[in-house]
């Protein structure tokens, strides 16, 4: 990396890293995508009814949307199910991580990969339809229609977004420590739970931010796989949208934006910290 | 003699070996065949069904749900005609992803290349950059794009201002509002993979075909596309893929009257209530998007061959 970047630099006056129009086209391309997304954030925090007419900093919109019982609701109902489904898809993607990265290739591996990576391939809209017909007819044959079908929808498609930061992970371990842990007595778990585990850590939290962020965003699987009443926070402002726009959406889009931003800032720097390790 | 000796008690263990990764993996498969897998073959099930009175299926075999997707029968004469309904949606999501992928590629390609060529350590901020619209809620920006094209909204407002018009223009619920909603939703998604190949690309053949006399087109038709290609491939698949099935985006900015596939599919497991027609339109969707991913293995394969 570093060699041609010296040449570069040498050949500057060749500028072909400044092609003409490349930075600006650049520029106005980072200006489109976070014009829209400032606009939205600043009219959060608009004193007036209007999302068009500053007029004024207030807190108004989120104190409106703080103390309205189906925001309330549907903010407590995301985070349960956002936090059931990264716990399981992290367990779940981690023991699968450890199954398919130590042994170099066995029969069957790229079926696993596949089937993992499944989620990733199949248009949103065919699986929530899939998953409609599925457990409607589970709903009707057992009478239950509560959170787990949600949970179990999320923690699936949560899967490979847990798996891939894990899998990186294992593969950039050195796998001699274990070998050296087994000769010095250490069991099969004493060896996993004191020296892969902690190793592995990083990779394990990262995933889970990236599933929690996943699950909490997910409108189109949420929306056809709920039961009546079960809104959550992405399923509520799309129903919102029918109506007009109102500035304490915009409340709650900033909220979860926030969220976002935390997490995968976070996330940035753990996976920062592993090229750090792994000089 | 000693491999003798060895190999049987090799096998044991490399046969345990694999026994432990399948055991490993069975969680999570089991999970991904109960809630992803598993539900598209009853899909394709119900796709051979007879549509129920209110919503659900009659257990008796019918190909009418396939039928339908592109054929309509007349009510009173049962002459049949093409259902132009559906085939005008499907042309629609077609030429609006195409689109999409053309205009992403269009404004991705010169950002991808700038980011490329920042000193190293200024890439990954930049990078960074492009990562937090990437997770952003989907929703959340469909929603920011809303506010910018609504009547009211800041497009009309700048241009009102310049004096370009009197006038606002309709934007909202129109082609061309959602066509610029999935451009702005998918952008970062052409922009990461066109990165990722740009990284790699070694700048010297650039400046060897400069001192070699080459245009800038002839720089850029000849030695940039053809090495960045398989992220060209990449990017466009990512793409085009989400955006034949966008669902969100058509709702939110086309409104009723500019539906895309993925709101036909819904339309009909709601009033429509025709479920086998919705299935067989979902596996049509799928069928669409599994030949596009083969496109892009088969491409980015015999891309690797030649690097």
């Amino acid at each position: 990396m570093a060699e041609p970047a010296a040449q570069a630099r040498r050949g500057r006056r060749f500028s072909v890293k400044n092609l003409p129009g490349v930075t600006g086209m650049a520029m106005l391309c980072f200006v489109l995508l976070y014009a829209p997304i400032v606009t939205l954030v600043t009219y959060s925090f608009n004193a007036g009814e209007s999302i068009a007419l500053w007029e004024g900093f207030s807190w108004r919109w989120y104190a409106a949307a703080w103390e309205n019982d189906t925001v309330q609701e549907a903010a407590v109902r995301s985070f349960v199910v956002a936090l059931f489904a990264s716990a399981i898809s992290t367990t779940l993607a981690t023991m699968a991580a450890l199954g398919t990265t130590r042994t170099g290739p066995f029969p069957g591996r790229t079926a696993i990969y596949v089937l993992i990576n499944q989620p990733l391939m199949v248009p949103e809209i065919v699986t929530a339809v899939a998953l409609l017909i599925f457990f409607a007819s589970i709903k009707v044959a057992t009478g239950y229609s509560g959170l787990a079908y949600l949970i179990a929808a999320h923690s699936a498609f949560c899967v490979p977004f847990a798996y891939l930061p894990i899998r990186a992970r294992l593969e950039g371990m050195d796998p001699t420590l274990e070998l050296a842990a087994a000769d010095l007595y250490a069991s099969d778990w004493m060896a996993f739970s004191r020296v892969t585990l902690p190793l592995l850590t990083p990779g394990i939290v990262a995933g889970a931010m990236l599933a929690f962020v996943i699950s909490l965003d997910d409108v189109v699987i949420t929306e056809f796989v709920k039961s009546a009443g079960q809104d959550t926070l992405p399923t509520y402002m799309l129903g919102q949208l029918r109506r007009a726009i109102s500035p304490e959406v915009n409340a709650i889009s900033t909220a979860l934006l926030a969220i976002t931003v935390v997490l995968l800032t976070a996330f940035f720097l753990l996976s920062r910290k592993r090229r750090v390790d792994g000089e | 003699m000693t491999a003798d000796a060895v190999n049987p008690t090799e096998t044991a263990i490399r046969e345990r070996q694999v026994r432990r990764n399948w055991l490993l993996c069975v969680p999570a498969l089991v999970l991904l065949v109960f809630a992803a897998s598993g539900p598209l073959l009853i899909v394709l099930v119900y796709s051979f069904l007879e549509p129920g009175d209110y919503s659900g299926v009659i257990w008796k075999f019918s190909t009418e749900g396939w039928f339908q997707v592109v054929f309509s029968r007349d009510i009173f004469d049962e002459t049949i005609s093409l259902a132009d309904a559906h085939l005008s949606i499907i042309w629609r999501s077609a030429s609006l992803s195409l689109a999409t992928t053309a205009l992403t590629l269009l404004f991705g390609f010169p950002t991808a290349y700038f980011i490329a060529t920042r000193p190293e350590s200024h890439r990954a901020a930049w990078l960074f950059l492009i990562t937090i619209p990437f997770w952003t809620n989907l929703l959340i920006r469909t929603f920011a794009i809303m506010e910018v094209v609504r009547n009211e909204g800041i497009l009309n407002s700048a241009l009102k201002g310049l004096g370009v018009i009197d006038e606002p223009i309709q934007l909202l619920y129109t082609e061309t509002a959602v066509l610029i909603g999935m451009v702005y939703v998918y952008l970062p998604l052409m922009v990461l993979p066109l990165y990722a190949a740009m990284e790699r690309l070694d700048f010297r053949l650039v400046e060897a075909a400069y001192d070699l006399y080459a245009t800038r087109l002839r720089v850029l038709r000849r030695v940039i596309i053809p090495l960045v290609k398989p992220g060209i491939v990449a990017g466009s698949i990512l793409v085009f893929v989400p955006s034949l099935g966008a669902y969100v985006t058509p709702r939110v900015l086309g409104g009723g009257k500019n539906m895309m596939l993925g709101n036909l599919i819904e339309l009909q497991f709601g009033q429509g209530r025709n479920w086998p027609l919705g299935a067989a339109l979902s596996l049509t969707l799928l069928v669409i998007v599994t030949v596009a991913l083969l496109f892009y293995v088969r491409n980015v394969s015999r891309g690797s061959r030649y690097g």
